[in-house]
């Protein structure tokens, strides 16, 4: 008998199955979105022009740059000066590439131009129900709208560009309840960072994670996406949440979504996607978010994470538990608050939306960045810079001694340019304190945009909720 | 691609758990447009000092693993980021395999379409591979069995479709190109369009 009560990642699957998977064969998926950047897709189009083939369906390609590109501010793009030569030459190959095989691609130019998984959801080209991939990890950001999104490798790139499939073994169903509502001082990302020490940094390896529980149905957009985004660092293959009244309101009113008669069909649709009551998944996990205090990492993976004010565990038999410590200069059974800080970066596509420079502002207002301490704001994109200016976000900033830059990646991979020095410790809202990320010999604290900020303040790790106004 | 059946070497052992694609490759290496030449970049901030000297104290740069092909690495190896330039970097410097508890779902696929094979083990037989670096291994992909020294033989898995087409080089575009008419036909037929 066939099951009828399906989950929310079933129905889109199902619906986008073009050859069914056997034992011997994966499923042939089709893609409605492909989102590509200059990093990971230039051996793609090297593959397409040694086999003579076209771009399927260009029109369902979404280009931008944002992973070499220099976030140094300028009156014009123009004088723009890129940091390195294989940088240059990647992003002089994104532009010929694109112009060759029909792709429209928000460059340097554009408004529209941005962090590939801002840019998506930005411009309404993320949708509920649709598949979406990328050459880059953190496309679950895009599952914050019930679409099925992941990151794939370049070889994969090259087969979506050529016939607008992949080959995929059906991942199994993980559902992460989670109850409560979070605290004053304590957002989506600690929430995440919470989530992934408890179920760990495999916790997730083969699953879809579905975040549920009356905690996520309260989440803004912009704090859904920072949950899925960071659903690769449990190694999940992707992070849904259901469509609901808060994701349609978002999409309501942006350029890329249904208009019309069309956003009326989308909506019957979009609403019918969440999961059926009784569905089963393979794996069920109940946290609360109620307990949770702003969150830090302590070590040299995601899953390494502590409460701000908590003693560092000690793991003394692990011997990558030991190297991370000593990596980290830290000491198990002292807190993570009172480490001096170096950097202070906000940005990247897991903290880089509007609300995230919202809530770094309000904690800077009126404050300044501690003495020998570099801070470093970096909006996910063109408008959200603008958005965020218009609401003199960025003269909080720069009064208090930060940098305020234009829109791209930057330190959370320190291709462009900007990065932390040998050494110094970094408090980052970004996604990865992997040795090395921001810079060689870089020590990374992942951690919230408020806590971020309050650290930049203090010039040590610091909690971020004396700083609160009730 | 070039078929695969077997790969015997000695192994090489780097301990550390979760050796993330940002370790396999650092990022600023990225800034490639071609697939070749990774090999030297392979590992580097382990590898080599601030000053761009070879260190002594790991591994790959003993004498002991010239030659090897058979990387044995701690538990969950190639979580992080999807660059394909980590296996790009693994097979140019002459590595076709790693053992490991657990691969991160990405590297694996990554690994396969590229001939790189991820071959996955419990965690005696892990330990075992640990505490004999430079021990005689054979990965055979048609038997799907692994040979450790003279007298372990254990089965490994390995998805059907990629041992497939490993063992007879088959390249996947050409595989999913061969359904163009039934990928158009959902492109026609679907209640809604992307």
């Amino acid at each position: 008998m066939v099951n009828k009560i399906k989950t929310l990642f079933d129905k889109v699957w199902n619906e986008h199955v073009v050859v069914a998977e056997t034992e011997d064969v994966p499923a042939i998926l089709y893609v409605d979105l492909h989102i590509i950047h200059e990093v990971t897709t230039p051996q793609a189009f090297s593959l397409l022009r040694e086999q003579g083939l076209p771009v399927r369906r260009p029109d369902l390609v979404l280009a931008t740059m944002d992973h070499s590109t220099p976030t140094t501010p300028v009156s014009s793009f123009k004088d723009l000066e890129i940091v390195g030569e294989g940088a240059a030459m990647q992003v002089r190959q994104m532009e010929r590439n694109c112009k060759e095989f029909g792709i429209e691609l928000l460059g340097f130019d554009s408004v529209e131009r941005g962090i590939v998984h801002v840019i998506g959801p930005e411009l309404g080209a993320t949708q509920p129900g649709k598949t979406i991939v990328c050459g880059d990890s953190h496309t679950s950001t895009h599952g914050a709208f019930g679409a099925l999104a992941f990151g794939i490798g370049t070889t994969e790139v090259g087969h979506v560009l050529a016939t607008q499939c992949l080959l995929q073994r059906k991942p199994k169903t993980l559902a992460i309840n989670v109850e409560g509502s979070l605290g004053r001082g304590v957002g989506a990302k600690d929430l995440v960072l919470g989530i992934i020490g408890n179920i760990g940094v495999n916790g997730g390896t083969g699953y879809v994670i579905e975040y549920r529980g009356a905690a996520i149905e309260k989440l803004s957009m912009d704090s859904r996406m920072t949950v899925c985004n960071m659903s690769i660092e449990a190694g999940a293959r992707a992070g849904m949440v259901a469509p609901d009244d808060i994701c349609f309101e978002y999409l309501s009113n942006k350029p890329r979504a249904p208009k019309g008669l069309d956003w009326d069909v989308a909506l019957e649709r979009w609403r019918r996607l969440r999961t059926d009551d009784d569905a089963v998944f393979d794996k069920s996990v109940n946290i609360s978010a109620s307990n949770l205090k702003p969150m830090v990492t302590f070590g040299t993976h995601p899953g390494m994470v502590v409460g701000i004010d908590d003693p560092i565990p000690d793991n003394r038999s692990d011997a990558s538990f030991r190297k991370a410590l000593d990596y980290m200069q830290v000491e198990a059974g002292k807190p993570m608050s009172g480490n001096k800080v170096d950097v202070v970066f906000i940005g990247s596509c897991t903290n880089s939306r509007l609300s995230d420079l919202q809530e770094a502002a309000d904690v800077m207002k009126g404050q300044r960045v501690a003495d020998g301490v570099r801070m470093l704001v970096v909006p996910g994109s063109q408008q959200i810079k603008k958005d965020a200016e218009a609401l003199g976000l960025h003269k909080v900033f720069v009064d208090s001694g930060a940098e305020w830059r234009e829109a791209g990646c930057s330190m959370c991979i320190g291709m462009n340019g900007d990065t932390v020095g040998r050494g110094q410790l970094s408090v980052s809202t970004s996604n990865r304190n992997f040795e090395g990320r921001q810079g060689v010999g870089a020590r990374t604290v992942l951690a919230s945009p408020m806590t971020a900020a309050a650290s930049a303040i203090r010039g040590v790790v610091a909690d971020p909720r004396p700083f609160l106004r009730s | 691609m070039q078929s695969i059946t077997r790969i015997t070497s000695r192994t090489v052992v780097i301990p550390t758990s979760d050796i993330d694609t940002d370790q396999i490759i650092p990022a600023r290496f990225l800034t490639t447009t071609t697939r070749d030449g990774l090999g030297q970049f392979l590992f580097n901030d382990l590898r080599r000092d601030s000053n761009g000297h070879e260190r002594n104290d790991f591994v790959l740069n003993n004498v002991e693993a010239e030659g090897c092909r058979i990387l044995v690495a701690g538990n969950n190896f190639g979580c992080g980021s999807s660059r394909e330039h980590a296996p790009w970097a693994l097979l140019d410097f002459g590595l076709q395999a790693v053992i490991s508890t657990e691969i991160a779902d990405i590297f694996r696929n990554n690994a396969l379409k590229n001939g790189f094979i991820p071959v996955v083990v419990d965690n005696n037989t892990h330990d075992y591979l640990l505490a004999n670096p430079g021990i005689e291994v054979r990965i055979d992909i048609e038997a799907q069995i692994l040979t450790i020294g003279t007298d372990i033989e254990i089965g490994f898995p390995i998805d059907s479709f990629s041992r497939y087409c490993l063992l007879n080089g088959i390249d996947q575009l050409g595989y999913i190109r061969q359904q163009t008419a039934a990928i158009a036909s959902l492109e026609e037929n679907r209640p809604w369009k992307p």
